[in-house]
C-alpha cells in the first residue's frame, strides 16, 4: 500500500484535533523506570491539556460574543434573515422598518467563489503537473519557485491590479461569453450595451488568480511524492507521459488536490478587499454573472462596518456567522471526500 | 511471436558515471536467460536498457545497439512507448496500481492501447490470471483493490498485467526476492510455462533458481567499486554451473567470491 501524502487537509482540521495530545499520553508505567521520565510525561501532559483547553476557551468566548451581538439584531429584523436580499439594518427614521437578509450575500459569495474555482482548479492542476512532470528541470525549478512566490503576495495587491488593470481588459472575453453562452442562463447578451466589467465574473477571475498559486503549490508538492515504482509501473506498460500521469499520478494526488482546492475555496469565500474594490454593490439576485453588481459577505462587512449603528453592527456579525458556518460546512465536506478517497486507495 | 535480442557494445551511463561497459550478447527467442552477479554490478541496469526504461531516470543514457529481431530499439525513429508495449517488465517489488481493482490492473496495459469490448477484456483477464497462476485465488474478487492481495499474489498480478498485452519479451528483475518459497516455486513454474511463448530474461541472486529456470546464464562482475560492471561470460546454464570458462565465474558460483 502507498502511504498517503502528508495531506494538507490535515491542517484544516488542526484546531479540532488539538485535544489528541492529552489522551494519547496517558499510558501505563514505563519500563524504563525512572521518576524523571514520568515527571516529563506529566509536565507535557499538563502543558498540552492547558494549551488545548485555552484554545477551546478562546474559541468559545469568541463564539459567545458574536452570538450575543447577533441575536438582538436578528430579533429586531422585520424581514426574513435568510431570504431577504436588501441590507437596511439601521432605520433612517426612528421606529422605521429594520430590513436585512443574506440571500444576495450568500448567492453572490458562492457564485464568485465557484467562478474562481472553475477557473483556478484546472489551471492550477495543469501548472502543478507541468512543473512536476513535463517541464525540463532547468525550467521546472524556477517556475515552481515563482508559483510559491505568487502564493505569498497579499490579496490587496491582486485586488488593486484587478481593479485598475485586469477588469479593463476583459471586455472581449465577456462579450464572447455573453454572445455564445447566453443559453446557459449565466450570461446575457444585449447588443447595445457595453459588457460589464465590475461583475461577479470579474471578481471570480481575480479571485481565481489569487487562489491559483496556493492550489498549484500544494498540488505540486503532492504530485512529486508519487512513488517511483508507481510511475515506472505505468511507463513499463507502455504508457505515454500523459497516460502515466492519468493512471499513476492523479489517483495518488486526488486527496491532496482536493484539500488544496478547498483551502483555495476558503480563501475565495472570505476574500474581502479585492472583491469590495471590484464589485459595484447591488443587493439583488442576478444570475447573469457578467452583469455589473453583486455583493459578498466579506465585502459587505468591509463596506458597511463604518456606517453601521447598533442593529447594523449586529446584523453584520450575524452575516459573518453565516459565512463561518458555510466555510465550516465546506471544510467538513472536503474532509469527508478526502477520507473516502483515502479508504478507496 | 517471441523475438530475439541482440546487444552489441553497450555502454550505460548515469549522468557522467559509466555504470556498465561493453556488453554484447545474443538472446534466443523462446528461451530463458538469467543474469547473475554480485550486487551493484549492473544487472538491473542492463535489463532496463532492454526496454528503454533506463532512460526514464534523469541524466541516464545509453550508447550501443540493442536489436529486437534485427530492429534497433534505440533507432532515432523508434518511440520508446512502443518498445515498452512490446517488451514487458516485472519489477523486484510488486507494484500494482494501488487505486485500481485486480481486474483493472490486469487490463491497464490493454486500455492504454485503446478501448476494448468488455467481453474481450473479460476473456483476457481470465487468460492472463490463469497464465500467472492466480486465477483460482482471485476469481471471486476481481473488483477488490490489487493492493489487498498478499505480496506473492501482487507479484503474480504484476506478471498477469505484463503478459495480458502479449509482449514479445518479458524482463523480470529479481521477481521472487520478496516472496516466500511457495510463491517463488509458483513463479518458477510459471516461467517454465511462459517460455513456450515469450523470450524471458530474469535477474536473480538465487543460483539454484538460475540453474532451475534458465537455458542460458550471463555472469556480470565489476573489478572494483566505482568501476563499470561488465558481462564476464554468457553460456548455456548447465555449462556455467558445471564448467565455466572464466575463473571469476567459477569463484562466484562456488561462493569463493571476493
Ligand atoms: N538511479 C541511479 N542513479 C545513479 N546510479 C545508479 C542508479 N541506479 C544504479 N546506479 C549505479 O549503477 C550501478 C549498477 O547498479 P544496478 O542497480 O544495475 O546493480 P545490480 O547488479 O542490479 O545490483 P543488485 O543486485 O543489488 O540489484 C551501481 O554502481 C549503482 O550504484
Ligand atoms: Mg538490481
Amino acid at each position: 500500500m502507498t502511504e498517503n501524502p502528508p495531506s494538507p487537509g490535515a491542517t484544516i482540521g488542526a484546531a479540532g484535533s488539538a485535544h489528541v495530545g492529552a489522551s494519547t499520553l496517558s499510558g501505563g508505567p514505563s519500563l524504563i523506570s525512572g521518576a524523571s521520565v514520568r515527571r516529563g510525561d506529566r509536565v507535557f501532559r499538563g502543558l498540552s491539556v492547558a494549551a488545548s483547553a485555552s484554545v477551546l476557551a478562546i474559541m468559545a468566548a469568541i463564539a459567545a460574543f458574536l452570538v450575543s451581538e447577533a441575536i438582538p439584531a436578528l430579533a429586531k429584523n422585520d424581514a426574513n434573515f435568510l431570504t431577504e436580499t436588501k441590507w437596511f439594518p439601521d432605520p433612517s427614521t426612528p421606529g422605521g422598518p429594520v430590513i436585512f437578509g443574506i440571500a444576495s450575500l450568500a448567492i453572490d459569495t458562492l457564485v464568485s467563489s465557484l467562478v474562481a474555482m472553475a477557473v483556478a482548479v484546472p489551471v492550477a492542476i495543469g501548472i502543478a503537473l507541468f512543473t512536476a512532470y513535463y517541464a525540463p528541470r532547468r525550467l521546472a525549478r524556477p517556475l515552481a519557485y515563482l508559483v510559491d512566490l505568487l502564493a505569498a503576495v497579499p490579496s490587496i495587491v491582486y485586488g488593486l491590479w484587478g481593479f485598475f488593470f485586469f477588469k479593463n481588459h476583459l471586455g472581449g472575453l465577456v462579450l464572447w461569453l455573453d454572445r455564445w453562452f447566453g443559453w446557459t442562463g449565466l450570461f446575457h447578451y444585449r447588443p447595445s450595451a457595453l459588457p460589464g466589467n465590475q461583475s461577479l465574473f470579474t471578481a471570480g477571475l481575480v479571485l481565481a488568480i489569487m487562489i491559483l498559486p496556493i492550489i498549484s503549490a500544494i498540488s505540486r508538492e503532492v504530485f512529486v511524492q508519487v512513488p517511483r515504482q508507481n510511475i515506472e509501473a505505468a511507463l513499463a506498460l507502455g504508457a505515454t507521459r500523459w497516460e502515466m500521469v492519468r493512471i499513476s499520478v492523479l489517483p495518488f494526488g486526488r486527496a491532496g488536490v482536493t484539500s488544496a482546492s478547498i483551502l483555495g475555496l476558503g480563501r475565495a469565500l472570505g476574500e474581502t478587499l479585492a472583491v469590495a474594490l471590484i464589485l459595484t454593490q447591488v443587493y439583488d439576485i442576478n444570475l447573469h454573472i457578467t452583469e455589473n453588481g453583486g455583493i459578498t459577505f466579506a465585502s459587505n462587512i468591509a463596506l458597511k462596518i463604518g456606517e453601521a449603528e447598533n442593529t447594523g453592527t449586529g446584523a453584520l456579525i450575524a452575516s459573518g456567522l453565516v459565512l463561518f458556518v458555510i466555510t465550516l460546512a465546506v471544510n467538513s465536506v472536503a474532509q469527508l471526500l478526502i477520507r473516502r478517497s483515502n479508504v478507496e486507495a | 511471436m517471441a523475438k530475439s535480442i541482440d546487444v552489441s557494445d553497450l555502454n550505460i551511463y548515469y549522468g557522467s558515471f559509466l555504470a556498465v561497459e561493453g556488453v554484447s550478447m545474443f538472446i534466443e527467442p523462446k528461451s530463458v536467460t538469467a543474469f547473475i552477479g554480485p550486487s551493484g554490478c549492473g544487472k538491473s541496469t542492463v535489463l532496463r536498457t532492454l526496454n528503454r526504461m533506463h532512460e526514464v531516470i534523469p541524466g541516464a543514457r545509453v550508447q550501443g545497439k540493442v536489436l529486437l529481431d534485427g530492429e534497433d530499439i534505440y533507432g532515432s525513429a523508434v518511440d520508446p512507448v512502443n518498445v515498452r508495449r512490446t517488451i514487458g517488465m516485472v519489477f523486484q517489488r510488486p507494484n500494482p496500481f494501488p487505486t485500481m481493482s485486480i481486474y483493472d490492473n490486469v487490463v491497464a496495459g490493454l486500455r492504454l492501447a485503446g478501448r476494448q469490448p468488455r467481453a474481450k477484456l473479460d476473456a483476457i483477464v481470465e487468460k492472463a490470471l490463469r497464465g500467472a497462476n492466480l486465477w483460482n485465488e482471485v476469481k471471486d474478487r476481481l473488483k477488490k483493490p490489487g493492493a489487498s492481495l498478499s505480496g506473492g499474489q501482487q507479484q503474480r498480478l504484476c506478471i498477469a498485467r505484463a503478459i495480458a498485452v502479449e509482449p514479445q519479451v518479458l524482463l523480470m528483475d529479481e521477481p521472487c526476492s520478496a516472496l516466500d518459497p511457495i510463491s517463488t516455486l509458483a513463479i518458477e513454474d510459471l516461467i517454465q510455462d511462459l517460455k513456450g511463448k515469450y523470450t524471458i530474461v530474469i535477474v536473480t541472486h538465487n543460483m539454484q533458481q538460475a540453474a532451475r529456470v534458465s537455458d542460458r546464464t550471463g555472469f556480470f562482475n565489476l573489478s572494483a567499486v566505482g568501476k563499470p560492471g561488465r558481462l564476464v561470460e554468457m553460456d548455456d546454464t548447465q555449462r556455467i554451473f558445471s564448467n565455466p570458462t572464466d575463473k571469476r565465474t567459477e569463484d562466484y558460483i562456488t561462493g569463493r567470491f571476493g
